[in-house]
């Protein structure tokens, strides 16, 4: 059951690298916009937010239909590429990891919002009275205060990103390992009726899903534990 | 050392306007109601608030003008806030030494052995802090605040939130504060008895205004003082303990007034102030004999104010030029034929140590 083929190792090999990539590039992108929306309410923070929380209702085949027009050979930033001697992005592994980055920010932005939002102000104003400038005020004061809210927000980013599908099947296409990841290649057996192998991706996606949902939770009982 | 300020703010119903060189030294009181603006004003000092327009000066450095923003990081403020603040995640030590290791060495002027040794905090260092209590907690901020070795010290309501036990903790160590520190310090507070405490001058603030600005002395001496609005006239009387004697008791003052106190009241610490309750104080035209109260000292009226309907403040020099201060009835003061110049004597009823 477990033997996998080559070509379900090259689908998880590229499945592993959007993810991890992803994660690590919302932390970077996702820390300061849930640093300003926690920073009270206003229209412009109401706005941004509604415009995170896009991918949370829109089909997936907008977004990458979306995405396939930008970045394509046509598109506004796929056409500059070209335009400057690179290539467009449609159909390849930067395309889908650009797509993954934005597909997957509310679940990034919203726990980070959120952990943000409960710790307050006020440490990172008594950091700075004490003289840590910005970068060592996150570093020594508000990364280790909100650290759950960062591993929440890595583990469901790192866990949406392994289930995306439509997206990266109107983007990227079915190209093995450039954009072939797993979701994409069950599809594909399913499709070629080859439904042991579909069956066995499946079987693997399901349990580690419920592992990472199962660390999670755990995780978020753990800190409001500890708050109490 | 001046601290300037000019700023003004419209949020919702509030409008403050600020603009004041404010004189530092020693300790200043920002004294208002709830919502008047002292803590604002507290935040645009230390550049949490950034008031677009706003002009902050500190002696001769530019804190906020035009484009020029310090950030508070940068300005060498010593803050502390109300509410228990220090860092969950570090032991009182850590907290205490948080900012000194972000003090250039060549700016440390004060040291943790002594720091801790003016706060009685040694024995605390290594607790985490949810085990101290919140007069503890409260002198650590202090002492954090202390060991960046500040140029101005920030204060918001250090009291506010602390019980009567932790209060009467922590309020020596602030009176102390200024004078073994050499910092100027800033202390925002509604509560009239911590000014009467602690203050060498006062700034007054009403509706986002700045109304005055006044040493204790003469904030004291005008009955329509805001420190009267509720709990009436009050004059404080600066001295110092004299031994106890042979009748057991104890003695506040100096060699030529002296107040009696019960010696177990006056032994706790060493209070520099004492308060007394224009109300405790009755008048008489002759010393008194054969009466309970055991102060009665000889002044000189110097004015006569009306106060409240039908009540009078009759203020008097004593006999060292401080002034004491007697609420009576506009009735007695007829019935005595009181008038400016006249030398009679104080009834004091009963005296409280600001300790």
């Amino acid at each position: 059951m477990l033997e996998l083929s080559p070509a379900d190792w090259q689908a998880i090999d590229v499945t592993l690298r959007l993810c991890l990539y992803t994660t690590l590039i919302l932390l970077v992108i996702a820390t300061p916009i849930a640093w300003w929306l926690s920073n009270g309410r206003s229209a412009a923070r109401v706005a941004v937010q509604a415009i995170v929380a896009l991918p949370l209702v829109l089909p997936p085949t907008v977004l990458g239909f979306y995405m396939l027009i930008v970045l394509g050979p046509r598109g506004v930033v796929g056409g500059s590429l070209e335009s400057l001697g690179l290539h467009h992005l449609a159909f390849s592994f930067e395309g889908i990891l650009i797509a993954s980055v934005l597909y997957s920010m509310p679940f990034a932005v919203q726990p980070l919002t959120e952990a943000f939002g409960n710790l307050g102000r006020r440490p990172a104003e008594v950091a700075s009275s004490l003289g840590a400038g910005l970068i060592d005020r996150f570093v020594t004061v508000i990364l280790p205060l909100t650290k759950g809210g960062f591993v929440v927000a890595a583990t469901l980013t790192f866990a949406h990103t392994l289930g995306e599908f439509g997206v990266i099947l109107m983007l990227g296409g079915s190209i093995p390992g450039e954009t072939k990841v797993l979701s994409v290649l069950i599809y594909d057996y399913a499709e070629a009726m080859n439904y042991e192998a579909a069956h066995r991706l499946s079987l693997m996606l399901l349990v580690f899903a419920f592992f990472i949902l199962f660390v999670v939770y755990s995780l978020t009982r753990r800190i409001e534990v500890a708050k109490v | 050392m001046t601290l300037a300020i000019k700023a003004s703010l419209q949020r919702g119903d509030f409008t403050l306007k600020i603009d004041i060189d404010l004189p530092l030294g020693g300790v200043t009181m920002l004294f208002g109601r709830s919502g008047c603006g002292k803590t604002t004003l507290l935040r645009i000092t230390a550049g949490l608030e950034k008031v677009r327009d706003a002009e902050v000066r500190f002696g001769d450095q530019i804190w906020q003008k035009g484009r020029c923003f310090v950030p508070l990081h940068r300005r060498r403020i010593g803050l502390v806030f109300q509410e228990q603040s220090l860092l969950p995640h570090l032991s009182a030590r850590g907290n205490l030494l948080y900012g000194y290791q972000r003090t250039p060495e060549s700016l440390r002027r004060l040291h943790l052995d002594e720091v801790t040794d003016m706060l009685g905090i040694g024995n605390l260092l290594s607790r985490p802090i949810d085990q101290l209590s919140g007069g503890e907690r409260q002198r650590v901020s202090i002492g954090r605040a202390l060991l960046t070795s500040p140029q101005l010290l920030l204060l918001d309501e250090p009291l506010s939130a602390l019980d009567t036990q932790s209060k009467r903790e922590i309020m020596p160590f602030l009176s102390r504060l200024a004078k073994a520190s050499g910092i100027p310090v800033v202390v925002v507070t509604h509560a009239p008895d911590e000014v009467e405490r602690l203050a060498d001058r006062v700034v007054f603030m009403r509706d986002g205004r700045i109304t005055a600005v006044e040493p204790l002395r003469e904030a004291l001496a005008r009955p329509d003082s805001p420190l009267f609005a509720d709990e009436g006239a009050v004059c404080v009387l600066e001295g110092s303990v004299l031994p106890v004697r042979d009748d057991g008791l104890a003695r506040f003052g100096n060699e030529r007034i002296q107040f009696l106190i019960q010696s177990d009241r006056a032994l706790r610490g060493t209070p520099t102030r004492l308060r007394i309750h224009a109300n405790d104080v009755a008048i008489a035209r002759h010393p008194v004999e054969a009466i309970s109260v055991m102060n009665q000292l000889p002044v000189t009226i110097e004015r006569i104010d009306t106060f409240r309907p039908g009540r009078v403040l009759v203020t008097g020099k004593l006999l060292d030029g401080q002034m004491l201060t007697a609420e009576i009835t506009e009735h007695s003061r007829r019935k005595l034929r009181l008038d400016i110049g006249q030398p009679v004597h104080a009834l004091i009823k009963s005296v409280a140590l600001l300790d």
